[in-house]
């Protein structure tokens, strides 16, 4: 295993499981915020259990997640970059391949975009802020429309980055062939429409109906 | 029916001299082209009407002309081996362009495959990576007797498919990373599926992927371009197979 890290597919392996691993992070976070739909309680019922000490140790890990998927998918990035000197003068890749495939990168970008955003106005304020109603303070963010209408087109681009990268995720670490490959990719589109829609469907909500 | 013809197309080419001068595009005009001519001949034609100018002819890879030998390369009009699919260079016909076209012809353009002169590149990058571990190392006795090693009709079809390859560098050329991941998926699959080839798989992956890193490929990101361009229609689950035969060698180590 000496210089596995190193090597193409080392770096590879590490994008696609700390990949899933933040697509059961997204699982879980998509699962409390669908709460937001059914009712105050709820969703604050919810959020309590997300402060449990037991969840709190994991988000270090998580953290460490993040931070791995974007060091290295910033390094396959530059050294891809750095593989071909001289650029085509005239390429058709939209005939090969999907444009998602072609754009993680930067759909990758505009998500951390999106989490730092995230982070400051939300995340930060229930971590260190004095929030007594968490759907309160949730849905009287949403209603205001920049921010409704920042969260959906976030949740769009999440959904594209991950039409790819779930079933890329798979092929990385060798569990793909013919069969599974048509599988795996019509759970990534199942994935991705899942969390595009479950997630930009709540500020959709609050734009509608208000809070 | 007779062909039709073209009566003009303009070709953008791209011209260097040698691999340390620049390059730039030339701009020529043809004429009176036969939809049944192929690409290549098309350029032969062209080169002759230079070499009447007393200008240089057009520089580029051909061999066999009927798309075995992967010789014949070209990124024609933003594509691999042209806008056809499933087809080399040399197998493409002007009936795929329209009267009055402009076309563009470049070469491949990826680090490890140095521009030589013209639309001509190094691609020993490939002969290389075979050398890494793209061989069965057996010593040669009589011959066996046929069908002494049972091997499954599935194994032996996959083997066959990956086999295919003619190492024409289209997927390293068309990858957006300048990987060349089909190349070496291909040679090893092709090995690991075989009794013969089982017994050095290990080694053999751990030793081409370590070449085709040092070598400057790109890293592979799953897009499916390489399997789109490859004149042999390789499928990427032969890179899902090399991933299985890396991760698996490494987690031996």
């Amino acid at each position: 295993m000496s210089n596995f890290l190193t090597t193409s597919i080392g770096k590879k392996v590490i994008m696609s499981l700390s990949g899933l691993f933040l697509i059961l992070f997204l699982c879980v976070h998509l699962s409390v915020n669908l709460l937001l739909l059914v009712s105050p309680e709820a969703f604050n019922a919810g959020c309590e259990f997300m402060a449990l000490p037991f969840i709190k140790v994991i988000e270090p890990v998580l953290a460490l997640g993040f931070i791995v998927h974007i060091v290295w998918a910033s390094i396959l990035t530059i050294q891809n970059q750095k593989a071909r000197p001289q650029k085509y003068a005239l390429r058709k890749q939209s005939q090969n391949c999907t444009w998602p495939s072609r754009n993680m990168y930067i759909l990758g970008a505009l998500v951390l975009a999106f989490l730092a955003l995230h982070i400051a106005t939300i995340w930060y304020r229930f971590k260190f802020g004095e929030i007594h109603d968490h759907y309160e303070f949730v849905s009287g963010f949403l209603v205001q429309p920049v921010f409704g209408i920042i969260y959906i087109i976030a949740a769009i681009f999440l959904g594209l980055h991950l039409s790819h990268g779930f079933w890329s995720a798979f092929q990385s670490i060798g569990f793909s062939n013919d069969i599974w490959r048509k599988r795996l990719e019509y759970v990534a589109y199942f994935f991705a429409i899942v969390f595009a829609v479950g997630f930009s469907i709540i500020p959709v909500y609050f734009l509608i109906f208000g809070n | 029916m007779a062909d039709k013809i073209l009566k003009e197309l303009t070709l953008k080419v791209w011209r260097q001299k040698d691999a340390k001068s620049k390059g730039g595009f030339e701009t020529y005009k043809i004429h009176d082209i036969s939809t049944g001519t192929s690409f290549l001949e098309m350029l032969d034609i062209l080169n002759e009407q230079l070499v009447s100018e007393n200008k240089e002819p057009v520089a580029f890879d051909h061999d066999c002309r009927e798309g075995i030998c992967g010789t014949c390369s070209l990124f024609i009009d933003g594509r691999a081996h042209g806008p056809d699919d499933d087809v080399t260079t040399c197998q493409l016909h002007m009936r795929r362009f329209q009267d009055g076209a402009t076309i563009t012809i470049e070469p491949w353009r990826c680090g490890a495959f140095p521009v030589i002169k013209d639309l001509i590149v190094d691609r020993q990058a490939y002969d290389k990576i075979l050398q890494a571990g793209g061989y069965v190392s057996v010593n040669t006795g009589g011959v066996p007797d046929g069908n002494a090693i049972p091997i499954s009709n599935d194994n032996a079809e996959e083997a066959m498919d990956a086999a295919a390859c003619i190492g024409c560098g289209a997927c390293a050329a068309t990858c957006k990373n300048s990987s060349a991941m089909l190349f070496v998926a291909a040679k090893v699959s092709q090995l690991a599926l075989l009794p013969q080839g089982k017994v050095e798989a290990a080694r053999r992956a751990k030793a081409m992927v370590a070449k085709m890193d040092e070598l400057g490929f790109g890293n592979c990101t799953n897009t499916g371009a390489c399997e789109m361009e490859c004149p042999k229609s390789i499928s990427i689950q032969h890179i899902a197979r090399l991933n299985r035969e890396f991760l698996k060698a490494k987690l031996k180590d």
